[in-house]
């Protein structure tokens, strides 16, 4: 079955997305992206003296991954710093993607609508493939769209909180709203079961770090997380049944047996 | 002259270029990028791009990052 997400023209078998930060090892780091099947990993950029090099290991792995590469600007406040920062990654990273992050509170790591809109419309007038970390707002999503980004990765909750779908009716307007937008849950998923509750409400993947980083287990909880998106996806594509008040029975009734029908033995018969 | 060079102070020979900057801090490759006083600098310019006393450079390299 062909069932591709596809992304500004790329098409992608898995529909997870994973971070590279927060790992016990980079040996773990490895086997845990290699374990969840993604084909897109995030990464930034921060200074580095000369003769550091642990950036120049983790960027030889990365680049042979043959993942698709999302830098991101995590930690940006206004559009000038994210424009500087999105140049740099396009030019060491040698591509247009770029994860948009434009942090406007610093104790939820919300991002700001404003600034996120006003950074995007520059970035695709520089050609760059813009995928906004963005809230649920419908409004903020719609603006972005009209500025030029083809995909949305509104939060499900605040970055490395772990509890998952926070506002289920506002992701799910934005579902219904935005039907033909690729959507992306980023951040905030904690469990395997929320990932795959973002997907059996039909978003088109999920993206996370710090679950699988921060798991005893970092390589199996990859693996999880890859059999919970995959579930979710075919859940979706098989049609969910509709919820109901009343319980229904899914054993026959029909020829039960130890059923007699009452005989009434009122008088007058 | 004193440039500020991710955060710390540092003394450059006037009339120098980028390049020089980079060579004398021992920079080499291609796995990091510059932005002057917040703005992107490509490689393709550091040759041709001078420097004056109290410019503020971030030189940046790959991360991990989520």
């Amino acid at each position: 079955m062909h069932d591709k997400l596809k992304l500004y023209g790329k098409a992608f078998d898995s529909r997870l997305l994973v971070g590279t930060a927060l790992y016990p090892s980079p040996a773990i780091m490895r086997e845990s992206i290699a374990a969840s099947g993604s084909e897109i990993i995030t990464l930034s950029l921060r200074r580095q003296s000369p003769g550091q090099q642990q950036g120049k290991m983790i960027w030889d792995y990365i680049r042979k991954s043959g993942c698709q590469l999302l830098p991101n600007t995590a930690g940006c406040k206004t559009p000038k710093e994210v424009i500087a920062l999105a140049e740099m990654s396009r030019e060491i990273f040698g591509t247009d993607w770029l994860k948009l992050e434009v942090i406007g509170d610093d104790y939820n790591l919300q991002p700001d609508p404003f600034g996120l809109i006003e950074a995007a419309r520059e970035l695709v007038k520089r050609g760059f493939k813009v995928l906004p970390y963005c809230t649920d707002d419908l409004v903020v999503c719609r603006k972005l769209l009209d500025v030029g980004c083809e995909v949305l990765m509104p939060w499900g909750s605040p970055i490395g909180t772990g509890r998952g779908l926070m506002n289920k009716y506002n992701l799910q307007t934005l579902r219904e709203r935005l039907p033909d937008t690729p959507l992306i849950i980023d951040a905030g998923i904690g469990a395997p079961s929320q990932a795959c509750e973002a997907m059996e409400m039909g978003f088109d993947a999920v993206l996370l770090n710090t679950a699988i980083a921060r798991a005893q287990n970092p390589v199996l909880m990859a693996e999880s997380f890859r059999q919970a998106v995959a579930s979710g996806r075919a859940a979706r594509n098989a049609g969910l049944m509709l919820k109901r008040q009343t319980a229904s029975p899914s054993t026959p009734t029909l020829d039960m047996p130890f059923w007699q029908q009452t005989v009434s033995s009122g008088e007058g018969l | 002259m004193q440039l500020l060079v991710n955060g710390e102070h540092v003394h450059f020979e006037e009339g120098k270029t980028l390049a020089g900057l980079l060579r004398q801090l021992g920079y080499s490759g291609e796995t990091f990028a510059v932005a002057l006083n917040g703005d992107f600098v490509p490689r393709t310019t550091y040759e041709k791009t001078s420097l004056t006393a109290g410019d503020n450079l971030d030189i940046v390299a790959p991360v991990v990052g989520g």
